[in-house]
């Protein structure tokens, strides 16, 4: 049978507020275990939740950034359940009334196509500590460092239809809160975490079939993977007459399949109530304008924009447009040179591919954007030709000043007086009269080589320096017809 | 020493700024007094003597230094179940019997800045839930009036330490009459604030929405003095009213000429023992010859309150508790075989029957398929409830009636059967449900036991409250009667 996967996604992602959802506990990756921990996060008697409000502002920047229906008042809930790391015997969460309704937003595919995916909800919670099963010896040891870290969990809706459109939507999520600057999106650290609802139905069903899910994925490849092994699994199970069982799962990177997590740890009734604790969240009106009003403008606008008034192709943007850092790179670059093309292929190419050899990121690149405008400028001019700019462009990334003062260091300034080049064009045929001869013999095809032959000629003699187009110019008037 | 009228806060704070006895002198009193009499009424688990003398030196100190805080030196004690420093805090549960919180609650803190001088923590119900005092771990406290009778609860360790004159004050919490009942049943008065007026910080909870902190003193001038210390916002409690705290000592004497006291028409039929209602009624007698309106009103959803109630605060309970899990703190059962295990039997043990059983109803109510029929229709009935006494303050400034159905009752009289117990609560749990703040006030006695009066204010009125009180209490002095000698008791 020709099954069609329906998958639908929840992120949790961590927000990047300094302190923990209802406590003041820095929220710092890596610290020694229980050091992040204080009596609200320890669950002591008596203590209390007060909720972060720059987690809010983060919620509600999402919830604009997606376009999405801002509650304008929205309710913590109680999820109860017992577990080592839940240490108040519920997790604080939003379920009737959450922060963020229904919003959506458009994923680029592969093939350059686009499709707009819809998010059901985006709501706030606290994340739970950790259990260290190693290193305790038939014992099980409790890190709270984690427990209150601020979480948005994002909803999709069962809409994505293979492995390669979740991985598009995790990307353009992961590079929209970046864009936002509400998570660090450090996908090691667990700052995106990704629960997979999957199912399958025959190709063109309506209707949804039963659905695993695949908890805590936390990389891009381990998504496309788990999918993957998924799909085939239910694809198997299906053909060969059996049915798919509505459970809790655990991707196994590994050994690269999914298998089922301890049946005790579904299936739970989790007793929802509003937290008594804690107010409703009301949002008024000037905050939420407030914010608005801080919104950077968001990968697809840009990508549109950077078509629109630069003239690049879909993928050149799109690849631009990817992180706010390198699209503000390039931007300053072309207004720098003012030749925004020429700026896209550098910084693509030349920038890109030097950072990743390096194996740095934008963020860390050692060339400030008007230092490479200030090169791209001088092709422009034609001061240098392109080929020497490359070589500049190395000499900068080590360090060894700008543009303008490498190449009168290096003496590399382009030759651009036609007597000098005419000279130089002179000897180059005067030296060789065999290729001359020959040329003159020949056909266009052999012609366009002895011309190539006799540029580098020129440019050996000028060390590079020669003006190209000069060159060619000069030749195409010197070389008998 | 014991039979001696009782001195009120008030009253040893003058003697204290007038330099007629030490605060050392006044902790050494209390102690003694603990000494001899607690040994049979049971009012404190912890006594915390060395602590308090310390404190009580250092108010000394502070006075003779011109730096004395308003309370300097004043003997407190706290209901178990508010977070004392360094002083083990048990809510009166196997579970907490040997939990040391490092931190004080901010009630606590702020009486303590004030300069009041901790004794001890009082008996009270398991986790607060009881009325009767006998769910305590640490068995049960007696009422000084009649020590075969109970002191009421869940704050009767509170209510019979200021009743037998061993301290001047108490705090207590009222989730549904904890404060009033047991300060109606031993003849004391106590204060129940708006929700919201003291923060929970540092209280243990019960039911979250219904938890208040207040005060159980001789009269209401002391218990305006305390809650002027105890009330005011708390950053750290959200659900802490940002309300500016008034002078409740000065607006003790406000004028209340032609004040309009309702009274709930069925709150004075045939569900209260009529004795109890002629000493009301001639209370409220007193009221209106000296100027005040009785006004009949009605509560046409209050008779709702026990079922809603017993939903509600359960429900919160249930999830409050989860966090004595036998992990981090608190009681943990020996040699655990597994997690279960752990969870199972540490909260068996940890856990006396009246919680487990609250606990029990509050999971159930919670639980899918039964929410609607019972936690959510609670909470509508909550709102029925809360807007009929809205309704009863557009014609009246105060409503008053019993704070309990009859009189102390005896020990083991009611406590194999829960339902008799919750109609205890009949009278006091409305207000909880509604928020707004209520107070109880000794009345004439009756055959030697106390009887209280109910009074009930507009959300943020306390100080109408205290003010009425306290002009009753300036023309009687059933609040300063004490209770006969200990050891003339059974």
């Amino acid at each position: 049978m020709n099954w069609e996967p329906v998958i639908g996604l929840e992120v949790h992602l961590q927000l990047a507020t300094r302190s923990k959802i209802f406590s003041g506990s820095a929220t710092t990756f890596g610290a020694a275990p229980n050091t992040q921990a204080s009596a609200v996060d320890l669950a002591m008697p008596g203590m209390l939740p007060v909720l972060n409000e720059q987690a809010v502002r983060y919620a509600v920047l999402f919830g604009l950034g997606i376009d999405a229906e801002i509650g304008r008042r929205s309710v913590f809930d109680r999820k109860n359940y017992f577990y080592p790391d839940l240490p108040k015997g519920y997790q604080i969460s939003q379920f009737a009334e959450p922060i963020v309704g229904r919003g959506q937003f458009e994923i680029v595919l592969g093939d350059g196509t686009s499709k707009t995916v819809g998010i059901t909800r985006a709501h706030l919670e606290e994340d739970a500590g950790k259990s260290l099963h190693e290193d305790y010896h038939g014992q099980t040891g409790i890190d709270l460092n984690r427990a209150g870290t601020p979480l948005l969990e994002i909803v999709t809706e069962p809409e994505l239809a293979s492995a390669e459109e979740a991985v598009a939507y995790l990307k353009a999520l992961h590079s929209l809160v970046l864009y936002l600057g509400i998570s660090d999106g450090n996908m090691a650290e667990g700052s995106m975490r990704c629960d997979i609802n999957i199912s399958l139905r025959p190709a063109g069903s309506d209707t949804l079939g039963t659905r695993a899910e695949i908890k805590n994925v936390n990389s891009f490849r381990f998504v496309e993977k788990a999918i993957a092994h998924e799909i085939e699994r239910q694809a198997e199970l299906l053909d060969s007459g059996g049915s798919v069982v509505q459970e809790t799962r655990l991707y196994d990177a590994e050994r690269d399949e999914t298998r089922p997590m301890r049946s005790k740890e579904v299936a739970t009734d989790y007793r929802y109530f509003p937290e008594p604790d804690l107010l409703p969240v009301v949002l008024e009106e000037s905050l939420i304008e407030e914010l608005r009003a801080t919104l950077p403008e968001l990968p697809t606008a840009k990508r549109q924009r950077f078509q629109d008034q630069y003239g690049l192709s879909a993928y050149d943007a799109g690849v631009l447009a990817d992180s706010r850092a390198l699209a503000d790179y390039f931007e300053a670059v072309a207004g720098t040179c003012s030749d925004a093309k020429l700026a896209a292929n550098w910084v693509q190419v030349e920038l890109l591919g030097q950072l990743n050899r390096e194996g740095l990121t934008i963020g860390d690149c050692p060339l400030a954007p008007d230092a490479l405008g200030g090169l791209l400028a001088r092709i422009l001019d034609e001061t240098i030709s392109g080929k020497i700019a490359k070589q500049i462009f190395e000499a900068m990334w080590q360090g060894e000043g700008d543009a303008d003062s490498i190449i009168e260091a290096r003496g590399l300034r382009q030759v651009s007086d036609s007597g000098a080049i005419a000279a130089m064009v002179d000897a180059a045929l005067a030296g060789n009269p065999e290729q001359v001869a020959q040329y003159a013999a020949a056909d266009d095809q052999k012609r366009k080589k002895l011309i190539g032959y006799f540029v580098g000629q020129v440019m050996k003699t000028s060390k590079g320096q020669a003006n190209p187009a000069l060159v060619n110019q000069l030749l195409a008037e010197k070389l008998p017809d | 020493m014991a039979s001696e009228t009782p001195v009120t806060a008030s009253s040893l704070l003058e003697a204290l700024d007038q330099g007629r006895c030490s605060a050392e002198e006044l902790i050494r009193d209390c102690l003694d007094r603990i000494g001899a009499v607690d040994g049979a009424l049971n009012s404190f688990i912890t006594v915390d003597a060395e602590g308090a003398l310390a404190a009580a030196r250092a108010a000394d100190a502070d006075r003779a230094a011109g730096r004395a805080g308003p309370l300097a030196g004043l003997p407190l004690a706290h209901k178990d179940i508010f977070c004392t420093e360094g002083l083990r805090t048990s809510c009166a549960s196997r579970m907490l019997d040997t939990f040391v919180p490092p931190y004080s609650a901010t009630a606590v803190q702020r009486l303590a800045t004030a300069g009041a001088v901790t004794v001890g923590k009082t008996n009270m119900d398991e986790f607060a839930m009881g009325s009767s005092n006998e769910t305590s771990y640490y068995g049960p406290c007696r009422n000084p009036w009649d020590g075969d009778r109970v002191p009421g609860g869940s704050s009767g360790g509170s209510a019979a330490a200021v009743a037998a004159g061993l301290v001047p004050a108490a705090t207590g919490t009222d989730t549904g009459g904890s404060i009033r009942q047991p300060a109606a049943l031993c003849g004391i008065t106590g204060i129940k604030p708006t929700y919201g007026r003291v923060s929970r910080l540092g209280m243990i909870a019960f039911a979250s929405s219904l938890d208040q902190g207040g005060v159980m003193a001789r009269s209401a001038e002391d218990c305006a003095l305390l809650l002027g210390t105890m009330a005011g916002h708390d950053p750290a409690d959200s659900t802490s009213a940002r309300e500016p705290v008034p002078d409740y000592r000065s607006g003790l004497t406000m004028a209340l000429d032609g004040l309009r006291i309702g009274l709930p028409r069925r709150w004075f039929d045939a569900s209260l023992d009529s004795a109890v209602g002629d000493r009301l009624r001639a209370a409220l007698g007193e009221l209106e010859a000296r100027g005040a309106r009785l006004v009949d009103i009605d509560l046409p959803h209050n008779h709702l309150s026990i079922p809603a109630y017993y939903l509600i605060a359960p429900a919160e309970a249930s999830t409050n508790l989860a966090r004595y899990d036998g992990v981090r703190y608190g009681h943990r059962c020996k040699a655990p075989l597994d997690l279960e295990d752990l969870y199972t039997r540490s909260r068996e043990e940890g856990f006396g029957a009246e919680v487990q059983r609250r606990i029990l109803i509050g999971t159930y109510a919670l639980s899918a398929g039964y929410y609607d029929a019972y936690y959510k229709k609670a909470q509508q009935t909550r709102r029925l409830i809360r807007q009929d006494y809205l309704d009863a303050f557009t014609g009246v400034d105060v409503i008053a009636g019993p704070t309990a159905p009859g009189t102390a009752f005896r020990l083991g009289e009611k406590i194999d059967d829960p339902v008799t117990m919750y109609q205890e609560d009949s009278y006091t749990l409305g207000v909880n449900l509604a928020g707004l703040p209520a107070l109880s006030l000794p009345v004439e006695p009756l055959g030697g036991l106390p009887v209280g009066l109910q009074l009930i204010g507009q959300h943020f009125d306390e100080a109408r409250l205290l003010a009425l009180a306290h002009r009753y209490q300036q023309d009687t002095d059933w609040h300063l009667q004490a209770p006969p000698p200990p050891g003339g008791a059974a």
